[in-house]
């Protein structure tokens, strides 16, 4: 009792004094630390620090799907074969060469580059590549990948350094898939691949070998000192999770990354800053509105043409883009070898577009939109909600083709309603979208009127002509064949207008100044500057070297 | 009291049973899967079918709850997202959640309370209109700007990084200066966080001190001839801490809630991001399992408050 009545009168006297020095002793306390952050060492120089902004899922090549997964993926595992840095032809990667035996069962045979080995130690083979084909294969394995193989027929071992696969049918696109990640067998066989402890640790063939991943947080990988083509010049490279591209330039301007892709609108900016170097590169891909062809609005290719020239693509590459991009002329980006470059954009021409419509019956009405037999033009027009680049496209859009009198209306969604509820069952008018396309120049899921019912042919489009260059160019291997066959697809398809063909955009990405190539040339070793090539920023990462800025003015 | 807690512990169970039949239920209707996500022409549909099989995403809700109930009990119930053990991957993510969320409060209870407390004692006076401009302020301001600027605020004016849990590079030093960097970075999330919460705080303190002011017992000390300190900070202000004691158990599942958007944009690994990760890629087993942890934690939230509510104040017992 006594206690307690003492411990109340020094209590409550002083509680007015307590109530005042907690808040100033935290803000002390939290201020004090800009004391140690002050006087940090600054992180680990040789090393190359990129920020991604998802986490990576699995680091298994059979399973991943995402970009973060696939980057790391590609920096810890080695395919049998991969692109130049030209995007022009496939090279040897852990096969040296290979030879492909045309036909009506077409057989390629790969012969494995010896003295590979595992980051573990233990050898590569020809066991290993047969045992991913049939993981990949295993109705079990949750891979997306099975697409690419189906046309396998067998894939079998003939000696520990050769794998001969034979195709069903000929198939070219196939030999592209072979590209894909070689998982050990050693370490995943008797395992379910699917929940496999492997898929966060893994254990590959590439340039780099796996450290440790904190999930959300980063995964670090060490150079892999026994790689086969060299140790990589860089000791590490961390690649660090940011979910946001504006705190991924405070960081980059901080010194906290190295390297990231930018967005269009950070161009400019980042150019300004010396310490960076800025990349741009035309990526494999492009934009488009896509006209449900269901639809009897647009099943005249003259109202379609006449929509896509009343839509001022350039203005939208200019506005939207920041200038970043170009105007596409058909299904193929313009920079590949299979992009027809006679085939020219339709032109921005409003009263060309007019003129079209009121060709195919379409005369203005009384409230100013025009109208066929009764029926006004007015559709909507969707897109995924989160893309603010495609929301833009879209109001720049509804704005241009109101000038012609045709009513857009505009719809955003969440991406899986989106897909789920409009795109696969094929319930809309016209769509904003964009593909991320392959090297190869196969569009067979996405154009081929088998593909309508329940494939990738959105658009309902049809066009036997078209389908018939598709197959054609799935079964010939021939690559100035395939240029002939695709170069007149573009034509077909560009003629069609099944979609307003928006652009293609250009990749962009910053990295600090502090990188160089380190090349060997006649047996003499010389610094040259990192350069963007098709195949990306990367091609040549075994080669990156941290060097002091003055090594680096030319 | 022993009985009333066992008491109220069983009538949660029932109570935490329905809350996962409704999230289970709800998070199915909503449209999506968590394969096939991906517009990849290279991928054709019948694989997704498989893989939805493989799932057992074809099988009916209540057979899928069922299982769900069953993996999660047995250790078996994986992401969809990285196949790898959901209980993992909440356990790596809870301690940064806590500690955030702990800091928070602490920020919270000791900016607050003497924030009420003095606007109280001086109502009206300059102090209190400030106190009621900032609280206000503090409620509407959308907590994801104030986070962009004080992030850009605090590069541009020390050019330190902040994101993330702990400085980048960081490596062998000091425990001091380990703890002080973690210190650095918990500052700007954990003020974020508690900004709409010391607002709210300092209201109720606000108020609840000027009703009890109004009471007759604080007549009484007046006219005992007591200093105003006295009346204030002796007899006043206990009982009007009764009332925020009860705050303190509701403020837990707001807190998990309010980490969102937080942990996004501060980098911050915890489980807030993990969840609005998952549910945007429909990772079914993942929501589901951090939505049971966070309703347990209202619940129990909820439980504290009560039992703290007769520890502070004599007068109230419950029934067994």
């Amino acid at each position: 009792m006594r206690a307690a009545w003492g411990c109340e009168v020094v209590g409550l006297l002083r509680i007015k004094r307590i109530l005042l020095a907690i808040p100033a002793l935290l803000a002390l306390l939290l201020g004090s630390t800009l004391f140690f952050v002050s006087v940090r060492a600054q992180p680990g120089l040789n090393q190359l620090t990129i920020s991604s902004i998802g986490d990576a899922s699995f680091l298994n090549p059979v399973l991943a799907q995402d970009s973060a997964s696939s980057e790391v993926n590609g920096l810890v595992f080695n395919g049998l074969l991969k692109y130049d840095r030209d995007l022009k032809k496939l090279v040897g990667d852990l096969a040296e060469n290979w030879e492909v035996r045309a036909g009506e069962y077409p057989q390629i045979t790969f012969h494995l580059r010896h003295g590979v080995r595992w980051h573990d130690g233990a050898p590569f083979t020809a066991d290993d590549v047969v045992f991913t084909y049939e993981r990949i294969m295993d109705p079990k394995t949750n891979t997306v990948r099975r697409s690419d193989f189906e046309l396998v027929q067998s894939c079998e071992v003939l000696d520990p350094y050769t794998v001969r696969v034979t195709y069903k049918e000929p198939f070219s696109p196939g030999l592209e898939t072979w590209g894909i990640g070689i998982i050990p067998a050693h370490l995943l066989r008797g395992q379910d691949i699917n929940t496999a402890a492997f898929n966060s640790h893994p254990v590959g063939t590439g340039p780099f070998r796996f450290n440790h991943w904190m999930s959300d947080e980063r995964i670090v990988l060490d150079a892999n000192p026994d790689y086969w083509e060299g140790r990589p010049h860089l000791e590490r490279i961390v690649i660090r999770i940011i979910p946001e591209t504006s705190l991924s330039e405070i960081e980059l301007l901080t010194g906290g990354i190295d390297y990231y892709g930018i967005e269009p609108h950070q161009y400019a900016r980042l150019s300004a800053d010396h310490s960076l170097e800025v990349f741009e590169q035309p990526s494999l891909g492009y934009s488009y509105i896509g006209w449900n062809l269901k639809n009897p609005l647009f099943q005249d290719v003259r109202v379609r043409r006449a929509l896509a020239m009343a839509v001022n693509r350039e203005e939208i590459v200019r506005y939207v883009l920041y200038g970043l991009g170009r105007v596409a002329t058909g299904p193929f980006p313009y920079h590949m070898w299979y992009a027809n470059p006679n085939v020219r954009p339709l032109p921005h021409d409003v009263e060309g577009a007019r003129r079209l419509l009121a060709e195919a019956g379409w005369k203005p009405g009384p409230d100013g939109i025009l109208t066929k037999d009764g029926q006004r033009f007015s559709f909507s027009l969707i897109t995924n909600s989160g893309n603010d680049l495609r929301r833009d496209v879209g109001v720049l859009v509804q704005r241009q083709l109101a000038q012609i009198g045709i009513e857009v209306k505009l719809e955003l969604y969440e991406w899986s309603v989106f897909l789920k509820d409009f795109i696969m069952p094929r319930h809309f008018d016209a769509t904003i979208l964009g593909w991320s396309l392959g090297v190869d120049p196969d569009c067979y899921s996405i154009f081929h009127s088998s593909q309508i019912k329940d494939g990738f042919n959105v658009t309902g489009y049809s066009n036997p002509e078209a389908d018939a260059l598709m197959v054609a160019g799935r079964r010939e291997y021939d690559r100035e064949a395939r240029k002939e066959i695709y170069w007149r697809l573009n034509e077909v398809i560009a003629n069609d207008q099944p979609y307003c063909f928006l652009f293609v955009p250009e990749s962009t990405a910053a990295l600090r100044r502090r990188f160089a190539l380190l090349e060997t040339a006649d047996g003499r070793k010389r610094l040259v500057p990192i350069t963007i090539s098709k195949a990306g920023l990367m091609y040549d990462i075994v080669k990156w070297k941290v060097v002091r800025s003055p090594e680096l003015t030319p | 009291m022993g009985r009333y807690i066992l008491k109220r512990l069983l009538q949660n169970i029932p109570i935490l049973v329905g809350i996962t039949i409704i999230s289970f239920v709800i998070i199915h209707l909503a449209p999506g899967s968590p394969i096939g996500l991906t517009m990849d022409p290279k991928v054709s549909p019948k694989i997704i079918e498989q893989m939805e099989k493989n799932y057992d995403l074809d099988k009916p809700l209540h057979i899928q709850y069922g299982l769900w109930i069953k993996k999660l009990f047995t250790g078996q119930l994986y992401s969809f997202k990285d196949g790898r053990p959901v209980t993992n991957k909440i356990a790596e993510r809870l301690p940064a959640t806590i500690l955030l969320n702990v800091v928070a409060m602490a920020i919270i209870f000791s900016l607050a309370i003497p924030l009420g407390v003095f606007s109280a004692a001086r109502r009206y006076s300059a102090l209190d209109n400030l106190s009621t401009f900032l609280a206000y302020t503090g409620i509407s301001m959308p907590s994801f700007w104030l986070a962009y600027l004080l992030i850009l605020g605090t590069v541009t004016l020390f050019g330190y990084p902040v994101l993330g849990i702990k400085s980048f590079g960081l490596g062998q030093v000091s425990p001091l200066a380990a703890f002080m960097d973690r210190l650095w970075h918990l500052m700007l999330p954990a003020t974020v966080l508690a900004v709409s919460g010391i607002a709210a705080i300092s209201r109720y303190a606000r108020s609840s001190m000027l009703e009890v002011i109004e009471q007759d017992y604080i007549r009484t000390a007046r006219a005992k001839g007591l200093s105003e300190d006295d009346v204030y900070y002796r007899h006043a202000l206990r009982n009007a801490l009764l009332p925020i004691a009860t705050i303190f158990g509701f403020l837990v599942p707001s807190l998990i809630g309010g980490s969102v958007i937080i942990e996004t944009v501060f980098a911050w690994p915890g489980i807030g991001r993990l969840a609005y990760q998952a549910v945007l890629a429909r990772d079914y087993s993942v929501v589901m399992t951090i939505l049971t942890i966070s309703s347990a934690l209202t619940l129990a939230g909820n439980l504290v408050a009560d039992v703290l509510y007769a520890l502070v104040d004599p007068r109230i017992r419950y029934g067994g």
